[in-house]
Parts: structure tokens; C-alpha cells; sequence
């Protein structure tokens, strides 16, 4: 198999348009990615014919929606290779699968335990083991970075110990683009007896990731940037680790039987996903990952990559540019800055050209105060993106560079 | 001249340009004309909540009429401030409170923004009025 851009780009709609006078350049892919006709159309067909509850009704509509709904978890299920379906949860996204776990989890924490996240963490990894600190007095410790924007293994190494509980590390930073060794990283985790959960909000719309290889405990990503719909996302969790939390949240779906003396729950997944659930959300994000699946994923990677090196090599003739970010491996990410110009400036001037891109601290704030600096300029590629864009976003980041001189 | 003329004057040169960019460019001129607040301003209170970059504001009163000195992190916010202020300063503190800034409509800046940035041009003018009140009898 190989890989044909120009029949990826067939596939979403919404990169025709203009905007004004010029081509959308859609390069904030971090925040979110599009989403190919074959979601859209899932979307509006569950919509038109197949709307209902699901897990609760005896009725046909029901029961197709029921059966619709969990096939999307079995999809997930193949493409994250995991043991089981029940394995993998469906939530809100990212941020709610790491509360999740604080929440359930942190149940089970004493004082004195310890939990390890990295300085590349996104706020949503870091602020929900803030709270454990609080209310369990954990204590919260931080592996360091280098300039390159590479985690320090052996300062990682250091800060492990018998009282780590719990490593939760970005497989890929959202603001510079590292690809952490996350596979090394678990193995050691799990020498000290401590678990390990991967933040894969970025991960899975670039390469492959197997769970049951990378033997990781718990694994959060949100749909929306997998090409599926907002407001859906995965918790995937070893069933005997789920099976040892206690619920998240209470109501309907994740119970047994209700007495008002006392209630049981019920089995995975359910025991976690109180509520009429995003249906149309998971069955979406199913319709992403079926036709993620079909793509030669080794290719899109060794594509993202060659997109990745010539953007950069065509930035770095601009004059004072400099780019944050610059780790041994890196996904399709360019975080920059040029001179004292201010990234809303650029951002602004760009968005005139029909070039999108994120301008801030990306929620990273922590990264943006270890090089003294209030945000970047961050243009996030994707599997759609063309050599092409990249010259177009070059010739309009000039201009802008031009007005602002 | 009055506010209302100041106006017409923005007017008139917005529509020369048909193209955005070449409006920005005229907004980042503007910028470059700004009446630059003094260091001793450039404080914590001086900053307008509610704008994305760093937008500080000062005013006086002289001879009646209020004279508005800002300055910003970011250039484009400079400039749309340096717009306001071209408006504005030197005006007496009733005109600039009964000021409708029908202008900023008309050149279509405010649906041309991020909705962050729209907000962002509402609490300057918001700002700029407080200064006319407070200083309005002193």
C-alpha cells in the first residue's frame, strides 16, 4: 500500500473552501482535525434513520443504535489492539478520561504517594493530579526537559521509587512536537510497581499505537482529533486495573441493581459511563477509526515526516526565526516564533491569507515559562496537508513578516 | 474637529483599500503614530481587561478636553487602539460619553476580528468612556 494525498484531500469536504479571496491552509490540526465524508455522513445518518437510547430499550431502533454503538467500541478496540472491548471507555475526550482516572484512582492513594508527570504536560494532565495533592496530599513530581525539548530520562529514572503509583506522560507534546520514549518509559515504571497512563491526545492521528505492546495501563484520546466528532473520546484501561476502581460518576447504565440502602454496579464498560452516553459521538469516532484503518498508517507517518522537515527547512530562511522544539523524534508540529513580533500579530495576518494557525501557550504553560516566552506561533500538520500548503503558508507568513518589520 | 467629522475621515480612508490585508497595514501604521503612554503607567491598573494582548491606557484632562495616552504587546492592537484615540482625544468628556462610534461598523473592523479581538476593541471603548467620566469633574 502506499499513499495518495490528493485522494485523502477527496475525502474532506471542508478543505474546498476560500476563505475571502484565498484557499483555506488548514494547519491547526493540533487543536482539532477535520473530519472525512464518511463521519460526517455516519453523523447524519444516525440522525435521519437510526436515533434512540441505547442499552435500554426492547425496540428495533434501540437495538440497532445499541449494536451500532458498541460495534464502535470493537473498532476501537482492533485499531488500539486492545485485549477486550469493555477495555476501552467511552468518555468526553482526553481531559475527561485523565479526570477519570484522578477521580477513581486517586481513590485509592494515600498520603505521602507519589505521582510522575513530565514538564510537557498539556494543563488537562497536570491540573486533575493538582487536586490529588490537595484533597490525598500526594505529592506531584515533574520530570525535566532539555531545551531540545526532550524529556531527561535519567532525571525520570531518579524520581522513581516505591512511592510512585502513577507515571502519566504525553506520548507526543501538543506545543513542540516531542515524541516521548514512552515504551522505555513504562517499562521502567512498572520495575518500581507503579503504573503508567499515556496521554495520546496527539499520538493516534499520526502513527500506530498498540497497547498491549507498549504495555501501558491506561491510555486517554479524544475523538476530534482522530478525524471523529467533539465531545467523545477513549479511557482505555486493563481490565483488572478498571475492574480494582471504584465509579466515576453516578446514574443510570453503570448500576446493577438500586436499593436505597445500597447499590452494585455494573460490569465494564458500563460501571463507567453513567448516563445516556454520546451515541452518536462513539459511533462516529468508530466511522474515524474504520477509515483510519484502511490507510497504510506507515505511510501517512514517513508522508507527516517529509511534510514536517520541509516546512522546516523553508521557515528557517526567514530571517530570526526560532523554532521551539527541536527533539531527536518529533511529530508533524512546528512551534515558532519570529523576533519580539507578537504571535497574535502573525496569527492574525495569516488567518487574512486563509492560513490557520494556533497562536498562545497552547495550554502549556509550564513549557512557555521554561523559555521565557507568553505563547508561539504553532502550525500543526496532518495527513492531508500538501507541500503546497506549506509554500502557501511560507509566502503568507513573509508578507506578514514584511508588515510588521 | 468634531467627533463625528474624525469619523468620516477613518471612513473615507478604509475605503481606498478594497483588500483586508492592505487595511491591516494601515491599522499597523496607525500603530507606529500612537501617542505613547509614559513608563509610569505602563502598571498592572493601566491594562484593559478583557483584550487577548496587552493593552495599556492613561488619560488627562486639559482644558477641558481628555487626551488619552496606550500602548500594547501586540502591534495590530496598538494600531486599533491608535484608532480610537484618534477619534477620541481631545474631545470633551460629554462628547466622547454621547460618542456612538458608528465608524468602527462602518469600516466593518468588528465582524473582521476574532470574536476574542471584538471583545477585546468593546473594552477599550468601555475604558476609554470610564476615563471620560471619572475625569469629567475634576
Amino acid at each position: 500500500m502506499s499513499f495518495d494525498v490528493n485522494a485523502i484531500r477527496e475525502d474532506f469536504p471542508i478543505l474546498k473552501q476560500t476563505i475571502g479571496k484565498y484557499p483555506l491552509i488548514y494547519l491547526d490540526n493540533g487543536a482539532t482535525t477535520q473530519k472525512p465524508q464518511v463521519v460526517i455522513d455516519k453523523i447524519t445518518n444516525y440522525y435521519t434513520n437510526e436515533n434512540a437510547n441505547i442499552h435500554r430499550g426492547v425496540h428495533f431502533l434501540s437495538q440497532q443504535a445499541t449494536t451500532a454503538y458498541e460495534r464502535a467500541r470493537t473498532i476501537i478496540q482492533k485499531h488500539i489492539n486492545a485485549k477486550q472491548s469493555y477495555e476501552c471507555i467511552f468518555t468526553k475526550g482526553t481531559t475527561d478520561s485523565i479526570n477519570l482516572v484522578a477521580h477513581s484512582f486517586g481513590k485509592l492513594l494515600e498520603k505521602g504517594d507519589e505521582i510522575i508527570i513530565s514538564a510537557l504536560e498539556h494543563h488537562s494532565n497536570i491540573v486533575p493530579w493538582q487536586f490529588l495533592v490537595e484533597e490525598k496530599g500526594i505529592q506531584l513530581k515533574v520530570i525535566p526537559m532539555n531545551d531540545m525539548g526532550d524529556i531527561d530520562i535519567n532525571a525520570y529514572q531518579k524520581l522513581l521509587s516505591n512511592k510512585t503509583k502513577l507515571v502519566s506522560i504525553t506520548h507526543v507534546s501538543n506545543s513542540l512536537g516531542t515524541i516521548n520514549p514512552i515504551k522505555e518509559m513504562i517499562k521502567m515504571a512498572h520495575k518500581v510497581g507503579a503504573y503508567f497512563l499515556v496521554d495520546a491526545a496527539q499520538s493516534l492521528q499520526h502513527f500506530k499505537v498498540d497497547v498491549q505492546e507498549l504495555d501501558c495501563d491506561f491510555m486517554a484520546f479524544s475523538g476530534h482529533k482522530i478525524f471523529g466528532p467533539t465531545g467523545v473520546g477513549i479511557l482505555y484501561g486493563k481490565e483488572e486495573l478498571l475492574n480494582m476502581l471504584p465509579p466515576y460518576q453516578g446514574g443510570g447504565d453503570m448500576i446493577k441493581t438500586v436499593t436505597f440502602e445500597k447499590t452494585t454496579y455494573n460490569v465494564l464498560p458500563h460501571k463507567f459511563e453513567a448516563g445516556t452516553p454520546n451515541i452518536v459521538g462513539g459511533i462516529g469516532l468508530g466511522a474515524a477509526f474504520e477509515w483510519l484503518s484502511q490507510l497504510d498508517l506507515e505511510a501517512v507517518k514517513y508522508y507527516e515526516n517529509e511534510l514536517l522537515t520541509y516546512a522546516t527547512n523553508q521557515i528557517k530562511e526567514i530571517k530570526d526565526v526560532k523554532i521551539y522544539g527541536e527533539a531527536q523524534h518529533k511529530s508533524s508540529v512546528l512551534s515558532f516564533l519570529i523576533k519580539d513580533m507578537h504571535p497574535y500579530d502573525i496569527g492574525t495576518l495569516l488567518n487574512q491569507q486563509g492560513v490557520a494557525v494556533r497562536t498562545g501557550h497552547h495550554c502549556t504553560q509550564p513549557i512557555m515559562d521554561f523559555y521565557g516566552i507568553p505563547g508561539t506561533i504553532r502550525a500543526s500538520f496532518s495527513l492531508y496537508n500538501t507541500k503546497n500548503d506549506i509554500d502557501l503558508f511560507i509566502k503568507a507568513l513573509k508578507r506578514a513578516v514584511t508588515m510588521l518589520s | 474637529m468634531t467627533i463625528e467629522e474624525k469619523e468620516k475621515e477613518i471612513i473615507d480612508d478604509f475605503a481606498i483599500y478594497e483588500d483586508w490585508m492592505e487595511k491591516y497595514e494601515y491599522i499597523i501604521e496607525l500603530g507606529k503614530d500612537l501617542s505613547i503612554i509614559s513608563d509610569e503607567y505602563k502598571t498592572e491598573e493601566h491594562i484593559i481587561k478583557g483584550c487577548q494582548s496587552q493593552v495599556w491606557l492613561h488619560a488627562e484632562k486639559e482644558d477641558n478636553k481628555i487626551y488619552y495616552t496606550a500602548d500594547a504587546d501586540a502591534i495590530i492592537a496598538k494600531g486599533i487602539i491608535s484608532l480610537l484615540i484618534q477619534v477620541l482625544s481631545g474631545q470633551t468628556a460629554d462628547e466622547i460619553l454621547d460618542a456612538k462610534l458608528n465608524f468602527i461598523k462602518e469600516i466593518g473592523l468588528q465582524e473582521h476580528l476574532s470574536p476574542t479581538r471584538s471583545n477585546g476593541l468593546v473594552a477599550m471603548i468601555k475604558q476609554m468612556k470610564m476615563y471620560a467620566l471619572a475625569l469629567k469633574n475634576k
